[in-house]
């Protein structure tokens, strides 16, 4: 398949991958905004579940959030060196990003885990559904991140689709943000 | 190329691929040109088109003669009652409305009335198909799964869709769940594209103004979807965990609260109609303008009606459930927004109307139907006003008032509307000429029965019959009624029998109608500078139109033809034109 | 205005009858204008031999005025609306005038169960009748009702009265009638509850005073005398 000319354009100005790219977050952000306006609705409702929301661990909620901010200042770099041309440099940094993606999915399992095991599942309480449903959420959008910022990275690497790195950048920050949201409201509110 | 492809449109309509070999079959399927999908979406529509026509011609048969077998159905228990008006709302709404406007006509149109050679995601546009084409599967098969269809209603509210021991089917309201999420995926996949298509693959010369109606109808419609959409989203998949993982989203025993999914699906739900509206307005205005020979009456009044209409939609939802036991306080503001919206609509209704003044009318097939669409939509938007405000809604709410009230909406629509385009476009589409004066036996066939269906309805509400029952003889009250509501039913055979002059019509043609010329309707905008039907890439590349005016310039005093194309270029120095 | 089609049976009936008639003047008028217009022009600038269409912006002063005229008096008869539409609202659902009597009704797949206080008036005592599908009131006394669900979401609708509420499981919603006028009507679900929607009736049998009383000495269960 050919590129066509109309994807060529650019009558606003702006590269159409990274308009493309705004959009997709703003369809996300009403999906996040629906979920977590619902949560802190039921949640105000629910002054009881402070007691099931003192069994989250926070520290592991922490150590995470320091794990997506490093992989969106990576992915920032990465994106500095894309600017410059260096594609061999820009997937480094990429490739610390997805490490950063994989590693929170580890530590995100093994805290699962636990919590299942001492009983808390999702269908525990209202508490434990929000969590495990806007948490799980957002974990399968860091997976889906990690996964495209592999073959951007690879590609960035071949010195191909430089202008990929920021659109995958942009989606990491956004991934970013939510859990910014999510963290307090989950862990922290109690 | 296009005329293969026309040709594996057919053989993909009537199941019959005996002269294509597979080769041909995938490549058409797995095409990403704009008009193939176009093409592909309008075909699954029209298919879901006719599968929503027989749903609604079942249930009509069995509340005209309850506990009678229908023809080509048989007996109608309650419980499949329940699943054909479920299947046939969502069908239609989901399936016939949003494929019809927005992606068959968005995919063929905004390309080609921007003058671009493609979408700018072509691949992207190919996923949308596909995935509508599984969610279509997916819904179609729910309805044979054991224990039947979903019955909960196109708008599932739970506990009654959270809970199988509530609605006895277990398998077909996930399923039904799931094709409407994968559904809005699609459209979420097709949107993005849409969008940034507008905004960036315009035609050179081609400012703000100067795009067309239909364009920016589809596009705003598709702004609008997704800014809406997500918070529903958010809700089927509480939904889902709620039916299939045993937590309690919507159950209140367990801390949930069952009005949280109406106010996620409302505030999707409402802007939904306009999302449908917008683009059938967007189709009404480029089919009037031609057949009028005039400029819109306010090419600006219109997009910011229009913008107005998107932007207060986000403010009304709860409207429909002024008796759902909400904070009463709560109706009386959306009482007021639901009255204020109905001003950019009046204000919209009146510029279609008055852009009629000091034409030269000709009443071919599509102008006919989309004068009818004004006709019949304004009889929808007054009755609107009736349920908007609280205290007659007390009454109203869920009577068959509120269901002709839509259908005064959504027929001319999604089934007017199409019409319009279709037969406005056609000649475009497939190279030839559809004859008129079967057209014009369609189009009384259609509108006149369509009346006769559904201004009954309004009677019947207001006399207090309600929705969703499958037999009124358990009523007292409403057993003398039985009348009209048989005269409802016969009124709807006829009109689904006047279908198959449409499909003659179609046929026909294709087979040996005449060849149409570029531009039959000497009309302005930039679709009409490419072939009949429009050959892959649209414009040779070294041809690509450029844009020097406005898509509405008929009649303009500085010319001879009562028509200026966009694209050709000023004869001489542009004398300063007047306002825009 | 809905008289000729369905019983007034309630206090409000009257009133929510008023403002869906109100709401038919107002937009019945610019229905009847908008259409006229329609095809009056439709008429007038049909295509003609030698008749050429004019070229019109829509911006024009003179032609303006006649969107923006329009534009205006729809407003003044949206504000007229939504005044009534508050009025009556407020009166049926916002409001809730002192009880004669309090009654529970209960929705569940798929029927209404009933309970009203017995001999003493009062609900919530030993001698509560419980009925399914028929509650008997007296005209002329004015009911608060307790609505409450068992399963999933119905409605207790009752046309003639012009009442019409969804009964929520988990929430007891309070709202009151005053039945104006004797006779058996139908009580409906109008919400979709299920495969039993459609065979969830009730009746409303509203009685003169000399009648309730009859039916309510008969019906107080004996054990709690
Ligand atoms: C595309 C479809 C479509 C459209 C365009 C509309 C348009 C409107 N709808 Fe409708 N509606 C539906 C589809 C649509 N609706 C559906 C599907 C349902 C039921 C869902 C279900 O329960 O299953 C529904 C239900 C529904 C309800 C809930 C009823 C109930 O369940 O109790 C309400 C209540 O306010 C309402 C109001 C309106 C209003 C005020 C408009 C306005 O936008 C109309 C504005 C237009 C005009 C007003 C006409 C032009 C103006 C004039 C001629 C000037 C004169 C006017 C005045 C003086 C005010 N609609
Ligand atoms: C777009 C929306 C749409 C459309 C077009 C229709 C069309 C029709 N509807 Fe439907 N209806 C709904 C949306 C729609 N409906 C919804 C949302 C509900 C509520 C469901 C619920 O309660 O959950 C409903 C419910 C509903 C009920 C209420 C059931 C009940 O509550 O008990 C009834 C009853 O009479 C009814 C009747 C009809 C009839 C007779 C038609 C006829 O007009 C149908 C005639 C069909 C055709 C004439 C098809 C012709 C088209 C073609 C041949 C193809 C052309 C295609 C191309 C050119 C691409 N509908
Ligand atoms: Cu209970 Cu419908
Ligand atoms: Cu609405």
């Amino acid at each position: 398949m050919q590129t066509p000319i109309a994807t060529t354009r650019s009558a606003t100005g702006i590269p159409t991958g990274r308009l493309a790219i705004w959009w997709v977050v703003a369809s996300e952000i009403v999906i996040f905004g629906g979920l977590l306006l619902s949560y802190v609705m039921h949640r105000i409702g629910h002054p009881e579940w402070a007691i099931a929301q003192a069994h989250t661990h926070t520290f592991v909620g922490a150590f995470n959030t320091f794990v997506l901010l490093t992989a969106s200042f990576t992915a920032v770099k990465g994106h500095e060196a894309a600017e410059k041309g260096d594609g061999k440099k820009a997937a480094k940094f990429l490739y610390l990003t997805m490490g950063g993606a994989c590693l929170f999915i580890l530590v995100k399992s093994l805290e699962w885990t636990s919590e299942i095991l001492e009983g808390y599942t999702i269908q525990a309480n209202g508490f434990w559904a929000f969590y495990y449903t806007a948490a799980g959420l957002h974990a399968l959008h860091v997976i889906a991140g990690a996964i495209v910022i592999f073959f951007v990275a690879r590609d960035a690497a071949k010195g191909r689709n430089l202008q990929r790195v920021e659109y995958v950048g942009i989606y990491w920050h956004f991934v970013d943000i939510i859990w910014i949201f999510l963290f307090p409201l989950l862990y922290i509110a109690k | 190329m296009a005329q293969a492809s026309a040709a594996t449109v057919h053989a993909h309509e009537h199941g019959s691929h005996e002269h294509k070999e597979l080769h041909g079959v995938l490549k058409y399927l797995w095409s990403t040109d704009h008009k193939v999908i176009a093409m592909q979406y309008l075909f699954t529509g029209m298919f879901m088109a006719m599968v929503g026509g027989f749903l609604a011609y079942v249930f009509r048969m069995q509340l005209a003669f309850p506990g009678k077998s229908v023809p080509l159905f048989g007996y109608v228990s309650p419980g499949r009652y329940n699943a054909l008006i479920t299947a046939h709302g969502s069908i239609m709404i989901f399936w016939v409305a949003m494929p019809v406007l927005i992606a068959a006509f968005g995919n063929f149109l905004i390309p080609l009335m921007i003058g671009a050679d493609d979408m700018v995601f072509p691949r992207l546009n190919r996923l949308s198909y596909q995935v509508f084409l599984l969610s279509v599967i997916v819904i179609l098969s729910s309805l044979f799964v054991k224990g039947g269809g979903f019955g909960g209603a196109w708008t599932a509210y739970p506990p009654l869709s959270a809970n199988a021991k509530y609605n006895l089917t277990p398998l077909g309201s996930s399923m039904w769940l799931m094709a409407v999420a994968l559904e809005f995926v699609a459209f979420l996949l097709g949107g993005i594209n849409f969008i940034t298509t507008l905004m960036n693959a315009r035609a050179p010369g081609m400012k703000a103004y100067d795009i067309p109606m239909l364009p920016w109808m589809v596009v705003l419609a598709s702004i609008m979807f997704m800014l809406s959409v997500g918070p529903l989203i958010a809700g089927a998949i509480m939904l889902f965990f709620d039916q299939n993982l045993g937590t309690g989203f919507y159950d209140p025993a367990r801390g949930g609260d069952p009005i949280l999914w109406q106010h996620l699906f409302w505030f999707f739900g409402h802007p939904e109609v306009y999302v449908v509206l917008l683009p059938a307005v967007g189709i009404v205005l480029e089919v009037i303008a031609t057949f009028a020979r005039k400029k819109l009456f306010g090419y600006k009044t219109l997009l910011y009606t229009a913008a107005a209409t998107a932007v207060l939609s986000f403010f009304v939802w709860a409207h429909h459930q002024f008796i759902a036991g909400i904070d009463p306080r709560m109706a009386n503001i959306f009482t007021v927004t639901t009255l204020i919206i109905s001003i950019p609509i009046a204000e919209m209704c009146f510029v279609i109307i008055a852009t009629l003044y000091g034409g030269n009318i000709r009443l071919s097939t599509p102008m006919l139907w989309a004068l009818a669409f004004m006709g019949e939509f304004l009889i929808g938007g007054v009755t609107g006003i009736f349920l908007g405000a609280s205290g007659a809604d007390i009454y109203l709410h869920e009577t068959y008032f509120v269901l002709a009230h839509f259908h005064y909406t959504f027929f001319p629509i999604a089934i007017i509307g199409t019409f319009a385009g279709f037969t406005y476009w056609f000649p475009k589409m497939f190279g030839k000429m559809l004859n008129d004066t079967l057209g014009k036996i369609h189009f009384w066939g259609t509108i006149i029965p369509f009346n006769f269906i559904f201004i009954p309805l309004f009677i019947l509400g207001l006399e207090g019959q309600q929705r969703r029952i499958y037999d009124f003889q358990n009523f007292p009250e409403l057993q003398h009624l039985q009348p009209i509501r048989i005269l409802a039913t016969i009124s709807l055979v006829v009109m689904l029998l006047f279908q198959f002059v449409f499909f003659f019509n179609v046929i026909r043609t294709w087979i040996k109608g005449p060849k149409a010329p570029k531009n039959p309707w000497h009309s302005n905008t930039l679709e009409w500078t490419v072939e009949s039907p429009p050959p892959h890439g649209n414009w040779p590349p070294d041809q690509m139109p450029k844009v020097y005016r406005g898509p509405y310039e008929y009649n303009h005093p500085d010319r001879e033809d009562d028509y200026w194309p966009q694209n050709i270029p000023p004869e001489r120095e542009p004398t300063p034109s007047p306002a825009r | 205005m809905l008289h000729g089609l369905i019983p007034e049976a309630s206090s409000f009936a009257g009133n929510i009858d008023w403002l869906i008639f109100l709401v038919l003047v107002l937009v019945g008028f610019w229905f009847i204008v908008a259409e006229g217009v329609f095809f009056w022009l439709i008429f007038r600038f049909r295509s003609r031999p030698g008749h050429k269409g004019q070229y019109l912006t829509g911006h024009e002063k003179h032609v303006e005025r006649w969107i923006k005229i329009p534009h205006a008096l729809v407003l003044i008869c949206d504000v007229i609306i939504i005044i009534g539409a508050v009025h009556v609202w407020y009166i049926v659902k916002m409001h809730l005038p002192p009880a004669d009597y309090t009654v529970r009704v209960t929705g569940q797949q798929w029927d209404w169960v009933f309970q009203q206080p017995g001999a003493d008036g009062k609900l919530d005592t030993k001698d509560d009748i419980y009925t399914t599908d028929s509650l008997h009131v007296e005209v002329n006394k004015t009911y608060h009702f307790l609505l409450e669900s068992r399963d999933v979401i119905h409605d207790f609708s009752v046309p003639v009265f012009r009442l019409k509420q969804d009964a929520v499981p988990g929430r007891t919603i309070t709202g009151w009638f005053r039945p104006t006028e004797t006779g058996t009507f139908d009580i409906q679900c109008a919400k979709l509850c299920g495969i039993g929607h459609g065979v969830m009736v009730g009746s409303m049998v509203v009685e003169t005073p000399a009648q309730h009383a009859a039916w309510v000495a008969k019906n107080t269960p004996t054990s709690a005398q």
